[in-house]
């Protein structure tokens, strides 16, 4: 049983991690592109909100016939990288946009180019809140990542569907704790990046 | 001598209201051209139209003989000093790496970049040694707007663009860096558009004055001439002084 945990937990880890950098790696350079065109924001925004609204177990239903996709891993995380864009995409939006007017003016004024204004001052000012969608979004993710042992995905889910089919509270919770330690272990961790080394 | 800055026929549309009309004027060496003007007069629209922040609609500004749609606006603007209200520093860079920052765009060694902050920063009366690491949220306004004044000079600009600089300080910090300011321009010799609503600062600081009203530059004086003045608006500028009850007017 402890073996287990620990091989599920892993597995469990590496769907989130593996998730997390996709849709951080999407959903950051789509957000920066995005405060540059208005109707382009106005369009993603859009997209990623009625994502977030479809049921995961439906979600996770629908991608199982897409004939591209093998069932089990590739699929789960095509379906939790789904919903884990839309915290860092609306973050990064937010703090991008939340940088205050004179400073903008003054980096343009001062001559700064579209790229130095970028790298210099809007990615460092928006990077708190940046990193705190990346907090929202590995939490969802974690619990999100349960569900995806019904597609044959792997991960502690496994535990959690064996315990329903089972009515066994024992390995309901060999899943439920250590994800739930993991969640909390992360939002911390991340946390505590925010407030020790961004500035803010 | 030539004009450093000048405007002719300079008209500037901006989301389909006028914000200035037909403006001549032209900035010599050495001189301060002050801008006085009540809030949306379309004095501000100056500055950023030689900094090129905006493009003429109609007209020319010419920028040391060279039209300002014709430079490199990245090079215009680093050629060009500009002080906003509060400083606009970066929050997220201390005091020190404010000042630096064109400097190290403009690919200076970090050494003479050390020596050209050190030099500032004593220039604004905040040495470096105290103030240097501290971050812009660790100052008071008027210290604020002293590295505001420091980072503009920083690259050895020939013109410093003021747009209300000193605008949201306390009467008495307000009054020690309009001192600076006169202190500073008496050292460094630097030609300097200054715009602000205050008369008081505009006849103390100004050796020209530009009264703007609706888009139009209504007079371009000497501050003695413009204190005698018949122009309705000048008069209702002029006005204000009077009202003082203590009677510095």
């Amino acid at each position: 049983m402890t073996q287990d945990i620990v091989r599920l937990s892993l597995e469990h880890l590496v769907l989130v991690s593996v998730t997390l950098a996709i849709a951080a790696g999407l959903a950051i350079p789509t957000g920066i592109v995005a405060t540059r065109f208005d109707r382009f924001r106005r369009g993603v925004v859009a997209v990623t909100n009625v994502v977030q609204t479809i049921p995961s177990l439906a979600m996770f239903g629908f991608l199982i016939p897409l004939p591209f996709l093998p069932l089990g891993k590739e699929t789960a995380i095509v379906a939790l990288v789904l919903y884990a864009l839309l915290p860092i995409l609306q973050n990064t939006l937010a703090g991008i946009l939340g940088v205050d007017r004179a400073v903008r003016e003054s980096a343009v004024a001062m001559g700064m180019t579209g790229r130095q204004l970028l790298w210099l001052v809007e990615l460092p000012l928006a990077s708190r809140m940046i990193v705190t969608g990346l907090r929202i979004s590995t939490v969802i993710t974690i619990g999100t990542a349960t569900i995806a042992a019904a597609i044959g995905a792997g991960g502690l889910g496994v535990f959690i569907f064996r315990g329903i089919a089972t009515v066994d509270n024992a390995q309901l919770l060999a899943g439920a704790v250590p994800a739930a330690i993991m969640a909390l272990v992360a939002d911390r961790g991340l946390s505590w990046i925010e407030r020790r080394w961004l500035p803010g | 001598m030539s004009a450093i800055v000048s405007f002719s026929h300079v008209s500037c549309r901006l989301g389909g209201n006028d914000i200035l009309r037909d403006v001549t004027l032209e900035v010599q060496p050495g001189e301060t051209l002050v801008m006085l003007g009540r809030s949306g007069s379309g004095k501000t629209t100056i500055l950023k139209l030689i900094n090129r922040l905006y493009a003429p609609t109609e007209g020319q500004v010419l920028v040391e003989g060279q039209s300002t749609t014709e430079w490199d606006p990245i090079r215009l603007r680093r050629r060009i000093g500009y002080v906003i209200q509060e400083g606009g520093l970066f929050p997220h860079f201390t005091v020190a790496h404010n000042v630096g920052l064109i400097p190290r765009l403009e690919g200076w060694a970090e050494e003479r970049i050390d020596q050209r902050v050190r030099a500032l920063l004593d220039d604004v009366g905040l040495p470096h040694g105290e103030f240097g690491d501290r971050y812009p949220r660790e100052l008071s306004g008027g210290q604020r707007q002293r590295v505001g004044v420091a980072r503009a000079l920083a690259a050895e600009p020939d013109l410093l663009l003021f747009d209300e600089p000193f605008g949201a300080l306390d009467p008495i910090t307000r009054m020690e860096l309009q001192q600076q300011f006169l202190a500073l321009r008496h050292e460094f010799q630097k030609t300097a558009v200054f715009v602000t609503h205050d008369v008081r600062e505009a006849l103390l600081i100004g050796t020209r004055i530009g009264l703007v009203s609706r888009g139009r530059v209504r007079l371009l004086e000497s501050p003695a001439d413009f204190l005698r003045s018949t122009d309705e608006e000048a008069r209702a500028f002029l006005a204000c002084l009077d009202q003082s009850p203590t009677g510095t007017a």
